[in-house]
């Protein structure tokens, strides 16, 4: 009688089934280290926290940049002529009332900004994360630019609220980072403001 | 002496099989006698390959893989180290020859269907082998720190914010900070010294060893196993060593007298190779005025600008790299070789070229109307040629093949 008349395949079966299961669940919690090294560190993080920038200095019409976790932070400090020209824009750019959430709630409005003078955008095209040039300079990128934000690298546009116009690669607004006023003329960028 | 080394060999022989692969993979690896010159970039990647390993292992004893040091290492480097500027052009003008020879290797796959049965597997490990060579090529890039390097990083993973739902969350991961930053410039480092060579020579030997178990193909596209001799060899196979072996050196002789042409006289290549922006260290707070990756990714980044939608854009590239590897099942013709297909076969694969280069070209260029539809065009082509493949394939009356090889 030889040994192969003795063996249960289906009992050897299951606990090769068995077994390598459980060692699948070994393996895929043995990988979390590895994978979880890649997220950003504690010292990153720490490196993060939210900044504090002094607008009052800013003229009006002018940019003032900041780096806040690697990214440009602007404000700028838009005229009353900026403004005004806004609302002509809306047919032209793709998300007029700022529906797609790349903005705090406190910023879903028609100027995008909890004051409406100081915009703050985080300065990444949301295309592919380049840095678009600011372009008050009416008539600049084509006769009928009426100032904005021009992406140097896919020709994407945006307004003097960040809002992407239509028919360009960037498919969203220019992000408004969560900040908040501590004094009358101080940002904290990085904290949310308290709901309103 | 001889018969000591002999006493070694028969030694190691009983414990490692050294001769035994020696013999099955070169001096008794029998070859199709009518190889010509598109046969000499397997061997000439191989060469580059070893380059390289080696200028790389050099460079990385000088280099310093950190945000605020990197930089400073490379221009340490080229000024200050002995022979480092020589280790670093051999490296750099190294990948962009490597890149030449690979797509010259690939051209010649689509010449002769050196793709199809029974090599369908050898084609998958080379674009194993390909993709390998872009993540390598892309991961360097970032490592001089200079601005393309930045923005070139900052472009691609951008790529992945088109992900929905978890794309957000994979850039993150991928960059290990909330921009491209020192950790991501160390991990890069990390992949690309250790993680992808480690798989880059895996699949070189995978390659090897299925091209070895089925046979070479050759420009006539037939089986030259199917008529052999009465020592059991084929009739129309030579062994590789010493014929290749030498044949190869040669090769390598007129790569070698082209490759230090390049790197000796013009290692930059008029910014081709080295882009002029990278001469400026990264600064996250400004982008280059026209950011274009290096010329071997410009084909798949003209795609990828020429859809108008993000995530259009990056399925779209993302398919141009994926067609690639179905080519085999796609290709329904029943000969291999070129020179046995119809005109519309030849047709195509012209159309095909010409589209990869116009791509290349236009992908180096700032973007403008009439060049983003140019690209559209051409995109268009590029995937045409994959996606009526089986039908053109099919349809076409092809020539009979010669039973035996004719000329290289």
């Amino acid at each position: 009688m030889s040994v192969d008349d003795k063996v249960d395949k289906s009992r050897r079966r299951f606990l090769t089934t068995a077994t390598s299961l459980l060692g699948g669940v070994g393996v895929a919690y043995a990988a979390v280290p590895f994978i979880g090294s890649w997220l950003p560190s504690a010292k990153t993080k720490a490196l993060g926290a939210p900044i504090s920038v002094d607008v009052s200095q800013l003229e009006p019409g002018a940019q003032l940049t900041v780096e806040w976790r690697g990214q440009p932070i602007w404000v700028i400090h838009r005229t009353p002529e900026m403004l005004a020209g806004l609302k002509d824009l809306d047919k032209t750019v793709r998300d007029p009332e700022s529906q797609q959430a790349q903005q705090p709630l406190y910023a879903q409005n028609a100027y995008r900004s909890i004051k409406e003078a100081y915009l703050v955008l985080i300065g990444l095209c949301t295309h592919l994360g380049c840095v678009p040039t600011y372009r008050p300079d009416i008539g600049g990128i084509d006769a009928a630019w009426p100032g904005g934000f021009f992406c140097p690298c896919h020709g994407s546009k945006f307004d003097l609220a960040g809002r992407v116009y239509k028919g360009v690669p960037a498919p969203l607004n220019l992000p408004v980072p969560p900040h908040k006023y501590t004094q009358e003329n101080v940002i904290l960028i990085g904290e949310e403001e308290k709901a309103a | 002496m001889k018969s000591l080394l002999c006493g070694l060999l028969g030694w190691v022989d009983e414990r490692f099989p050294a001769s035994k692969l020696w013999k099955s993979h070169v001096s008794e690896y029998y070859a199709p006698k009518n190889f010509n010159f598109w046969y000499y970039f397997g061997s000439l990647a191989m060469l580059v390959l070893v380059s390289q390993i080696v200028t790389g292992i050099w460079l990385a004893m000088h280099y310093k893989p950190a945000a605020d040091l990197a930089f400073a290492s490379v221009e340490y480097i080229m000024r200050d180290v002995p022979y480092g500027w020589l280790l670093r052009y051999l490296h750099s003008t190294g990948a962009s020859a490597f890149f030449v020879v690979v797509y010259l290797h690939m051209f010649r796959a689509l010449l002769y269907g050196s793709y199809k049965k029974p090599r369908e597997l050898i084609w998958l490990l080379g674009m194993g082998l390909y993709l390998c060579l872009m993540a390598e090529a892309f991961m360097g890039y970032l490592l001089p720190w200079g601005q393309m390097s930045f923005w070139g990083a900052k472009v691609i993973t951008s790529l992945f914010e088109a992900i929905p739902l978890v794309g957000d969350q994979l850039v993150l991961w991928l960059r290990g900070d909330y921009s491209v930053s020192d950790a991501t410039l160390n991990r890069f480092f990390a992949l690309h010294v250790v993680a992808v060579p480690l798989i880059f020579v895996f699949l070189v030997v995978a390659h090897i060893m299925a091209l070895h178990e089925v046979g070479s193909n050759n420009p006539d596209g037939i089986d030259i196993k199917q008529y052999k001799g009465a020592d059991g060899k084929p009739l129309d196979g030579i062994p590789f060593h010493p014929y290749y072996t030498v044949k190869d050196l040669f090769g390598v002789g007129v790569f070698l007298i082209v490759f230090c042409g390049i790197l000796f006289f013009m290692p930059d290549f008029g910014g081709l190779f080295l882009e002029g922006p990278n001469f400026e260290a990264a600064n996250p707070m400004k982008t280059p005025e026209h950011i274009a990756p290096v010329w071997y990714m410009t084909p798949f980044y003209a795609i990828l600008r020429a859809v108008p939608d993000k995530l259009g854009g990056v399925v779209a590239m993302g398919a141009a790299i994926a067609i690639l590897c179905v080519l085999p099942w796609l290709d329904r013709s029943p000969v291999r070789s070129i020179r046995y297909r119809g005109p519309i076969f030849k047709t195509a694969l012209s159309i095909f070229v010409i589209s990869f280069v116009a791509l290349g070209y236009l992908g180096l260029m700032p973007p403008t109307a009439m060049r983003a539809i140019a690209a559209q065009l051409f995109t268009v082509l590029y995937f045409c040629f994959f996606i009526f493949m089986p039908i053109y394939t099919s349809l076409e009356k092809v020539q009979p093949v010669p039973k035996r090889v004719t000329t290289p």
